[in-house]
């Protein structure tokens, strides 16, 4: 009754997409706030200090619950896919080794001495401390990707003992899917956490308060904002050309193109999709775009599902290689959406910094854009993934093992459903709080937390300690 | 030394580190329920393993990447066969991580008891659930042909494992206690030395029960009798150094002979179970192994390069970490928790 294939797979994509809210804003801070210490550093303003521990305490807080939900994503695969873990353990499980050796470490440790080092440490070494946390960061989503790539295109292992065991690493971490996938997804990192202080501080602009200080903010933000956002629409271009080539279906499934496309290649803006019948309503298209995405020029056929599951079914034998269409179309379709705003805020605001505009009252209504702008990273990490996972199935390991093959045998579907049910509730509970702790932070603003730190003033023994270390 | 047999050891050592450390910071998160007296003693408590918990804690997910990587089996048999209990291990460490850093952001009393809690159940659990896993594999569990586990409750938690993860719970306990009197002055620091030279008769008590029912209940001396009468008598001897030691006032030695009793427990386990990673009490012949979980040989050459090379720097950088914050906390200093 309680399907454990099916649950397996929610509870990984719950936790996996919550999870990935805090990573991307984890790596794109802790960029922003190492740039911010340097300033401090190279140029000796306190602003910049107070810069960094400000948008530092948001970083902390979410760090912490990106932390607490990586390590569930680390156990996961042993938990509920045990079957694909004995299969691909040899190969996958490396990358996911180096990564805690290398990326965990360093982020964990570089981290507690930024925190508990601004009185102990030299201002250089505190410096290289924060740096040291942003490198751990990014470091750790070249490993996972690494892994995930494995997934998306298997490289560098042969088949022994009805397994698939590593032979050549490098293969593995020279994978072509992984120098696509890597720089698309740590760009995406950086324009949200940009985003986020970006919106933060149109937000205080808008109040009226701390002017000075939000108005520094916001301009650093916004210009790593255009350049994250411009370049990781680069390597999504990059990476759609990879995709024909080499997981030509999940391609034509997020183009809703069931027979060929015909040469040149119109893209489909919007299409009414009949998933039953295998084909489409109603359609809009742009002539040649598609082309243009697949091949970088004006011509160029793309292959569609009904031909590709015929080769399929040639290759890997009878079975429905189709992925879920209607979810692969419009997850990629809203990611290119959240993306080209994105690129259109980061944009303007980069105008109005650049010509000094950023005071002007009329400004209010792109405040208040650039605030609801938070959001936009985030429904396009989330449909860029929804895409490229929903998009691979029914493989999990593609053209070696399917989805339905990699759940554990000895796991029952209550026993999945238990802590479904409990991770759900934890997490719920945990976004709650982030955001509450979030609001609260802001709403006090940068004035609270000053260089003597902001407990101290409110601790009776505060004022003298501090002079005592 | 086969490859196979060095990836052993390494995940060996990867958890003899883990619970030296983590162990600690275990320890004082319980503490902060029954020894500080009042909010600000429980600061100074979080504040002395504030910048070293979660460093720490990625021990634990280092020896799970190992265990993958090294031992793909070892890690799917018993990280799905261990279903619920790692469930509720992660939901513990979930709450516990982010109750370090929720805890301070908010003024109000009835937050801070409510992290507070989270603080005391999340590390009281792990090691106690931890405690029981370690000792399961030693026990014996149903493993089958297909190297699947497929243990009902009492498999899983028996009279053998309930007894290893009070141990461990102990042991962590006292551990930590040590770990606050190094970092903590005053009335707090005597109340920590104090309660720690309390609890190792307990703690002695425990480690002989444990002792005797690993006799009936498991094959470690059959197979290792005279390693781990080694093992043992050295942990004897720790033990009793480090009851001296705390007599003596001398923190950092006491602390370092419960450090040295977690190790060397760990370190029995490791070696009880070897060349076996996890006994089927089905059949010797299911029992999983360093030979039949593990990866290819080419997957651990690439492996133990990687891990001998950056091994090195991690340790170098921990250990900086714990020399930078080495001196005590006051009270009267800013506190970050």
């Amino acid at each position: 009754m309680l399907d454990p294939i099916l649950l397996a797979r929610l509870q990984f994509a719950v936790t996996t997409i919550f999870h990935f809210f805090f990573v991307p804003v984890s790596i794109g801070l802790v960029l922003l706030i190492a740039i911010m210490e340097t300033m401090y550093v190279t140029k000796g303003k306190e602003e910049y200090k107070r810069m960094a521990k400000f948008w530092g305490k948001l970083f902390l807080i979410n760090f912490a619950v990106g932390v607490v939900t990586g390590i569930l994503q680390e156990f996961q695969f042993g938990m509920n896919w045990s079957d694909y873990s004995r299969f691909v353990g040899d190969v996958f499980g490396a990358p996911l080794a180096v990564e805690a050796l290398f990326a965990f470490f360093m982020e964990s440790t570089f981290i507690g001495l930024w925190i508990f080092g601004w009185d102990r440490l030299s201002k250089k070494v505190h410096l290289l401390c924060i740096w040291l946390v942003a490198l751990g960061t990014t470091v750790s989503a070249f490993w996972i990707l690494a892994a995930n790539s494995f997934m998306q295109r298997p490289v560098g292992f042969e088949i022994n003992n009805g397994r698939a065991e590593m032979n050549d690493f490098f293969a593995l971490i020279g994978n072509g899917q992984l120098w696509v996938e890597f720089p698309h997804t740590v760009l995406g990192a950086f324009a949200t956490g940009a985003f986020l202080i970006a919106g933060v501080s149109a937000y205080k602009m808008l109040k009226r308060q701390d002017l000075a200080f939000f108005k520094k903010s916001f301009t650093i933000a916004v210009i790593v904002a255009l350049l994250a956002s411009f370049g990781t629409a680069m390597f999504g271009h990059q990476q759609a050309q990879y995709l024909v080539k080499t997981q030509p279906m999940k391609m034509a499934a997020s183009e809703g193109l069931w027979g060929k496309s015909g040469d040149p290649a119109p893209w489909t803006l919007y299409a009414h999709i009949d998933s039953n019948d295998e084909k489409n309503n109603f359609e809009i298209k742009i002539p040649y775009l598609l082309s243009f995405l697949s091949y970088s020029k004006f011509s160029g056929e793309v292959k569609g599902m009904h031909e590709l599951q015929a080769e399929y079914e040639q290759t890997y034998g009878p079975g429905d290689y189709i992925p879920p269409v209607r979810t692969t179309f419009w997850s990629f379709r809203i990611m290119i959406a959240a993306g080209c705003l994105m690129i259109v805020f980061a944009l303007y605001g980069t105008y109005l910094a650049w010509r000094k505009k950023l005071e002007k009252p009329n400004n209010n209504w792109f405040y208040r854009v650039m605030l609801w702008s938070i959001s936009l990273p985030f429904i396009a990490n989330t449909s860029g993934w929804v895409m490229t996972e929903f998009g691979r199935q029914p493989w999990t390991v593609f053209g070696l093992m399917q989805t339905k093959d990699s759940v554990s045998p000895s796991v029952t579907g209550g026993q999945i459903l238990f802590s479904l049910i409990a991770f759900t509730a934890i997490y719920t509970v945990l976004g709650a709080v982030l955001v509450y702790l979030f609001v609260k932070v802001i709403k006090k603003g940068p004035n609270e937390i000053t260089s003597t730190g902001s407990e101290q003033l409110a601790d009776p023994f505060g004022k003298e300690g501090y002079h005592v270390s | 030394m086969s490859l196979n047999e060095l990836w052993f050891v390494l995940v060996a050592v990867l958890f003899v580190g883990f619970f030296f450390l983590e162990g600690f910071d275990f320890g004082v998160g319980m503490s902060t329920k029954f020894l500080a007296k009042n909010d600000m003693e429980r600061r100074v408590l979080i504040n002395s393993i504030g910048p070293f918990w979660d460093a720490n804690e990625v021990w634990l997910l280092t020896a799970g990447g190992a265990m993958f990587a090294a031992f793909p089996n070892w890690y799917a048999t018993l990280f799905s066969g261990y279903y619920t209990p790692l469930v509720v291990l992660l939901l513990a460490l979930i709450a516990r991580g982010v109750a370090f850093e929720f805890r301070g952001k908010v003024g109000h009393e009835k937050w801070k008891t409510t992290w507070d809690w989270a603080i005391f159940i999340g590390s009281l659990l792990p090691p106690f659930l931890l405690g029981v896993v370690f000792s399961g594999l030693l026990k014996g569990l149903p493993i089958g042909e297909d190297m699947e586990m497929r243990a009902g409750l009492f498999d899983m938690v028996n009279l053998y494992t309930l007894a290893g993860g009070i141990t461990v719970v102990m042991l962590c306990l006292v551990h930590g206690l040590l770990f606050a009197s190094l970092r903590t002055t005053g009335s707090l620091q005597e109340r920590a030395r104090k309660l720690a030279r309390k609890l190792l008769i307990p703690l002695a008590a425990l480690f002989v029960i444990f002792g005797v029912l690993t006799v009936f209940e498991t094959d470690v001396f059959e197979v290792r009798g005279v390693l781990i009468g080694l093992v043992a008598v050295l942990g004897v001897a720790a033990f009793v150094l480090s009851g001296w030691f705390i007599s003596k006032q001398k923190d950092g030695w006491a602390f370092g002979m419960t450090g040295t009793m977690i190790a060397l427990s760990i370190a029995a386990v490791f070696i009880g179970l070897f060349p076996r990673v996890m006994v089927s009490s089905i059949s010797e012949a299911f029992s999983l192994t360093i030979d039949n979980a593990a990866s290819g040989h080419y997957s651990l050459k690439v492996m133990t390069i990687v891990a001998l090379s950056l091994l090195p720097f991690v340790l170098g950088y921990q250990i900086w970490s714990y020399f930078v914050f080495h001196k005590r906390v006051h009270e009267k200093e800013h506190l970050e928790y």
